[in-house]
């Protein structure tokens, strides 16, 4: 049994456990200063953070967060830990496990050969002792390649979400949207919707809209209804041509009951998307999103400070070989993220954690109105993230998500990011921007200045 | 001669570039074919959005005049508008209201108190009871709270339901109509609530349904209704909605998930179906 305790000077600290230790270790947010979990003072908070260095990653192993009886989370954290891929690091304190993953040495293969070997809870605890640029230099490093109709993750490049959501889900005002991202060159991750009305014929409809769209202008892209797993399933079993299953995850048992899922019914989704093998260049078939304070919000963060529950989400997400995976990092409000400053942290942290577990991460560079946040603050989260290699971001009309009220980045952002950063959309998503005139042929994102020939007749029509 | 389609034109004459397919906003309010100044946001559609924003902050932060609604009310004569009572929660203000969603959800403890001094003289019992928060929009009560209240009453005065005194709270999340009804002894509290404001919806009011409100309630035992204000949802098709949820808890004894699949049923048959898959971009 490991002491929780470190000496500075005359004062020894005790730490209660080893999530006392996380929770107190961890750099101040809202949210777990709501779940009491926080430390009590800044010296507190640092010296947590030194106790933590010296903490074996050994222990992570040996001492769960949540019981193994009553969480399945923690049984496939610990179930399926790959103790090979361990080796490499078996012997490194949280400290020097820091400082091996910035070592030079340690290269993108080096880190995709560890990844299975590392938990969420080790990818959490090393992340509470890196400042920003320690998080976005390693997860630079690490490279996540998925695909289904298009290569997202390549090094060089930023795919987009493009979320065309309508109040009413009314299927020309969600084209509408659509065409403009499209025009603006979004939309290679995924054209995802939220819809308004959550049902399963409803989910029919947008799916089938979407694929008609994608078919017909052979757009080398995927489609998703972000609804609940099990409407998702009905769907498929009414046949309707669904690319992508959406769920939203968390890091406890208990959090996921309360969204209506388990492993086996992620796992069942999985299976029924797969059956339909939709994909052309690639099966991955899932879309997650997480966000940090989802466990807490549903009562089911188990004293866990809500930074580490994130994390163990992407075990879930990990077991299910997603095509993307998408933390919806200021969506939840400041009780959770208070400011531009907490959000903006959590974004890199959620981002370098996921992809030091191996998964194919983006963002969604978001706020709320109740935050103390704003345009400039999601300019510096989008710039920090594209350095970072972020997997992909949201593209939406001028940032204004008028379905969900609330902030994310625009189609004009991603363009931006794109000049400043060099950042390509996903090569078979580039290749038809190009061949449709909407980008010019020299990787510079230039524009088109008038309509490209592809859509004007559908825009003849309204006229 | 073919010019490059990719080429600004002469930036000295424009330094916009106009998106030729506005036509599209006929179809959504979402902010599409904003034009751009090289790939970026053309100063004006940049300053609409911060206006915007500007706006929802504002709602956010600004506070509510209890007094002054307790009087429209009153004017109005809403039923309990004469005995209503001015409540605060446990959050002292609104940096510690957006910090500490649970302190919202309970009454501070002088409220808590004062309502059950004014109950415990009688053992006065309601079948409905409105609770008025702030919620994270003043701006949301102020502008709606009073003419919907006033287009509900039309449509239940003649339900004959005894309304017990209403609540008007500071500070309130939408919980703490549980603890205020179940002081109140209402059978069904309704909460008018400020919801999170939108870049193009500051103002709207939110309506939540607790059937036998106690402190503690899950949000799935609640119903709600939401975006309620001219621009949204009109306060007839609100008052509509609240009255068929209002008058099925008195009938089922119950609140939440199982009345609210009933209750879309329903409301799917007032509008039109909508167009399937097809929009302009793939025409039968």
């Amino acid at each position: 049994m490991p002491q929780f305790s470190h000496t500075v000077g005359p004062i020894t600290h005790q730490f209660a456990d080893l999530k006392d230790l996380l929770a107190k270790a961890t750099p101040l947010r809202s949210g777990d200063l709501l779940a009491g979990v926080a430390a009590q003072s800044t010296e507190q908070r640092v010296v947590a953070q030194m106790a933590l260095a010296e903490l074996p990653l050994r222990a992570f192993l040996d001492h769960v967060l949540v019981p193994y009886e009553t969480d399945e989370i923690t049984r496939l954290i610990i179930d399926e830990h790959d103790a090979h891929a361990f080796a490499a690091i078996s012997h490194l304190t949280v400290g020097d496990f820091r400082n091996w993953l910035l070592n030079d040495a340690t290269t993108s293969d080096v880190l995709a050969a560890v990844a299975p070997g590392i938990t969420p809870e080790m990818a959490a605890a090393v992340s509470k002792i890196m400042r920003n640029q320690d998080m976005i230099l390693v997860a630079k490093k690490c490279r996540v390649v998925t695909a289904f109709r298009d290569t997202i993750g390549l090094e060089g490049r930023l795919a987009t979400r493009l979320q065309p959501n309508h109040p009413t889900d009314d299927a020309s005002g969600i084209a509408a949207s659509l065409l403009d991202g499209l025009l603006y060159g979004c939309g290679d991750a995924v054209f995802g919707i939220n819809p308004a009305t959550d049902n399963v014929p409803q989910v029919i409809n947008l799916v089938s809209m979407m694929a008609e769209i994608i078919s017909r202008y052979q757009i080398p892209t995927q489609s998703c209804v972000l609804t609940h797993v099990t409407n998702t399933i009905a769907a498929i079993e009414r046949g309707a041509p669904v690319d992508l299953v959406f769920q939203s995850i968390a890091g406890t048992e208990a959090a996921n009951r309360s969204f209506g899922i388990d492993l086996a019914l992620l796992g069942e989704a999985r299976s029924a998307a797969l059956s339909l093998q939709r994909g052309t260049v690639g099966d991955n078939v899932m879309y997650f999103e997480t966000g940090q304070g989802s466990a807490l919000s549903a009562n089911a963060h188990f004293g866990v400070d809500q930074q580490t529950c994130e994390a163990r989400a992407y075990a879930v997400a990990r077991k299910f070989k997603p095509l993307l995976v998408n933390t919806v990092v200021g969506f939840i409000g400041p009780e959770y993220l208070y400011d531009g400053k907490q959000i903006i942290r959590a974004g890199l942290e959620d981002h370098f954690c996921a992809k030091l577990l191996g998964l194919p991460m983006g963002c969604d560079v978001c706020y709320t109105n109740h935050a103390e946040a704003d345009q400039n603050d999601m300019d510096n989260l989008l710039t920090l993230l594209a350095t970072a290699g972020c997997n992909f971001v949201m593209g939406i009309p001028g940032s204004d998500d008028i379905m969900l009220n609330y902030q994310t980045t625009s189609f004009h952002d991603a363009l931006y990011v794109r000049r400043v950063l060099g950042l390509r959309p996903a090569p078979e998503f580039e290749a038809w921007l190009q061949q449709t005139q909407i980008f010019s042929n020299d990787a510079l994102f230039r524009l088109h200045d008038g309509l490209p020939p592809v859509f004007g007749d559908a825009l003849r029509r309204l006229a | 001669m073919m010019s490059d389609p990719f080429c600004e034109k002469d930036p000295l004459a424009s330094p916009v570039t106009d998106n030729p397919w506005q036509t599209l906003r006929r179809f959504t309010s979402a902010r599409i074919a904003l034009g751009r100044a090289g790939v970026s946001l053309p100063t004006q559609p940049q300053l609409a959005f911060q206006l915007a924003h500007a706006q929802a902050r504002d709602a956010v932060h600004l506070a509510l005049d209890a007094e002054g609604l307790q009087q429209q009310l009153r004017d109005a004569g809403i039923p309990g508008a004469a005995d209503s009572h001015i409540l605060h929660s446990a959050a002292a203000d609104r940096l510690t209201y957006l910090q500490r969603p649970d302190w919202g959800r309970r009454l501070g403890e002088a409220s808590r108190q004062a309502l059950l001094a004014a109950t415990a003289a009688d053992d006065a019992a309601y079948d409905i009871g409105f609770v008025i928060a702030d919620g994270l929009s003043a701006l949301a009560i102020a502008n709606n709270a009073v003419p919907f209240l006033a287009t509900l009453q039309q449509r239940i005065a003649a339900r004959g339901w005894r309304q017990a005194p209403l609540a008007i709270v500071r500070q309130g999340r939408v919980a703490v109509g549980d603890e205020v009804g179940s002081l109140l002894r209402t059978r069904l509290v309704v909460v008018l609530i400020g919801e999170r404001p939108g870049l193009s919806s500051p103002d709207s009011m939110g309506l939540y349904i607790s059937w036998m409100p106690r402190v503690g309630m899950s949000d799935a035992e609640r119903n709600c209704i939401s975006n309620v204000r001219p621009g949204g949802m009109r306060y007839e098709e609100a008052a509509y909605r609240l009255d068929y949820l209002l008058t099925e808890a008195q009938q089922r004894q119950l609140t939440g998930v199982q009345l609210k699949d009933e209750s879309a049923h329903q409301v799917v048959l007032d509008t039109p179906a909508a167009p399937a898959s097809l929009s302009f971009l793939t025409p039968p």
